[in-house]
C-alpha cells in the first residue's frame, strides 16, 4: 500500500464523513462547517493529483470566501433548527430506486475498471505559471466573459439584498420642518 | 499511484450526497450548500481527468493539456457568482416571508 493510496483514502474518508454529516445535521451552521471540512479535504486530493494551484484556490476561494458568505448569511438570518416535515412521495418514489441503480452502477464500474491506468501523484505540472499561461492565452475569451459575469453578479446581489425604500426620507424631513 | 476510478467514485459519491441533500433538506440555505457540494464533486472529476489525460495522451496535438484544471476555475467563478446572487435572493425571501423553510415558500403553488 503506497503512501499515495493511504493519503487518498485518508482525505477521501474525511470527504465522505463530511458529506454524510452535512445530510445528517439539522442545524445549518453544522452543515456549513462539515462542508468546509469536505472542501479542505478535497484540496488535499487536488494536491495528490498534482494540481497545486487548484488546491490553493480551493482553500482560499471555496473554504474561505464562499463558505464565509454562507456562515455570514446563516448568522444574519438567525437560522435555527430545521423543521421536520413529512417527506414528499415523489422523492420516495424516485429516490429509493435511483439510489439502488446508482450504487449498482458505481459498484459495477469499480469492479470492471479497477485495473485502469494509474494517476501518479504530482504527475502534471499544475503550477501557477502553467495555469496562468493557459488562462491568458488559450482561454482568454472565456476568462474575459467571466469578468462580465462577476460584474453582473455583483450588481444583482447589491440590488437584491438592498432594502427596498419604505418611506421617502424627504417627506419625513418636510413633516418635521 | 491511485487509479482514476477511485477518484471518480469519490466524485460520484459527493455528487450523490449533494443530490440527496437537495431533495431531503428543508432549509433553503442547506439546499444551497448541497448545490456547492455537487459542484465540488464535479471539480474533483475535472482535475482527475486532467491528470488522467495528461498521463495517457501526453502532449497530443489539438488537446490542450491541463484544460481540466482551467475549467475548475471557471466552475469556481460560477459558484462564487451563484453563491452571491443566491444568498441575496435568500435574504430578500426571508425579508418578505420571515421563513427559511422551503415548504412554506409555496406562493406559486396552485
Amino acid at each position: 500500500m503506497s503512501i499515495h493510496l493511504i493519503l487518498f483514502l485518508a482525505f477521501g474518508a474525511v470527504c465522505v464523513a463530511g458529506a454524510i454529516n452535512l445530510l445528517a445535521q439539522t442545524h445549518p451552521i453544522n452543515s456549513a462547517l462539515s462542508l468546509i471540512a469536505v472542501m479542505a479535504a478535497l484540496a488535499g486530493e487536488y494536491l495528490l493529483l498534482g494540481a497545486e494551484f487548484v488546491a490553493a484556490v480551493q482553500v482560499i476561494v471555496y473554504a474561505g470566501a464562499i463558505m464565509v458568505l454562507f456562515v455570514f448569511t446563516i448568522m444574519l438570518l438567525n437560522a435555527g433548527e430545521e423543521e421536520r416535515t413529512k417527506g414528499s412521495r415523489v422523492a420516495t418514489l424516485f429516490g429509493v430506486p435511483g439510489i439502488l441503480i446508482a450504487s449498482v452502477l458505481v459498484g459495477w464500474m469499480v469492479l470492471r475498471h479497477s485495473g485502469t491506468e494509474a494517476v501518479a501523484a504530482g504527475a502534471l505540472p499544475g503550477d501557477p505559471r502553467t495555469i496562468g499561461q493557459l488562462l491568458f492565452h488559450d482561454f482568454l475569451l472565456p476568462f474575459e466573459i467571466t469578468s462580465v459575469l462577476i460584474l453582473i453578479a455583483i450588481m444583482g446581489s447589491v440590488v437584491l439584498a438592498s432594502k427596498p425604500p419604505t418611506t421617502p426620507r424627504s417627506v419625513s424631513v418636510r413633516k418635521v420642518d | 499511484m491511485v487509479p482514476i476510478s477511485y477518484y471518480l467514485v469519490l466524485s460520484g459519491f459527493l455528487f450523490a450526497c449533494g443530490v440527496a441533500g437537495f431533495l431531503i433538506k428543508r432549509n433553503i440555505i442547506t439546499i444551497f450548500m448541497s448545490i456547492e457540494l455537487m459542484l465540488n464533486g464535479v471539480n474533483l472529476s475535472f482535475v482527475a481527468f486532467a491528470a488522467h489525460w495528461h498521463v495517457i495522451a501526453g502532449e497530443a496535438k489539438g488537446l490542450v493539456p491541463l484544460s481540466g484544471q482551467v475549467f475548475v476555475f471557471f466552475v469556481m467563478v460560477v459558484a462564487a457568482a451563484e453563491a452571491a446572487v443566491g444568498l441575496a435572493i435568500i435574504i430578500a425571501v426571508y425579508r418578505n416571508r420571515e421563513t427559511l423553510n422551503v415548504d412554506q415558500l409555496n406562493l406559486l403553488k396552485l
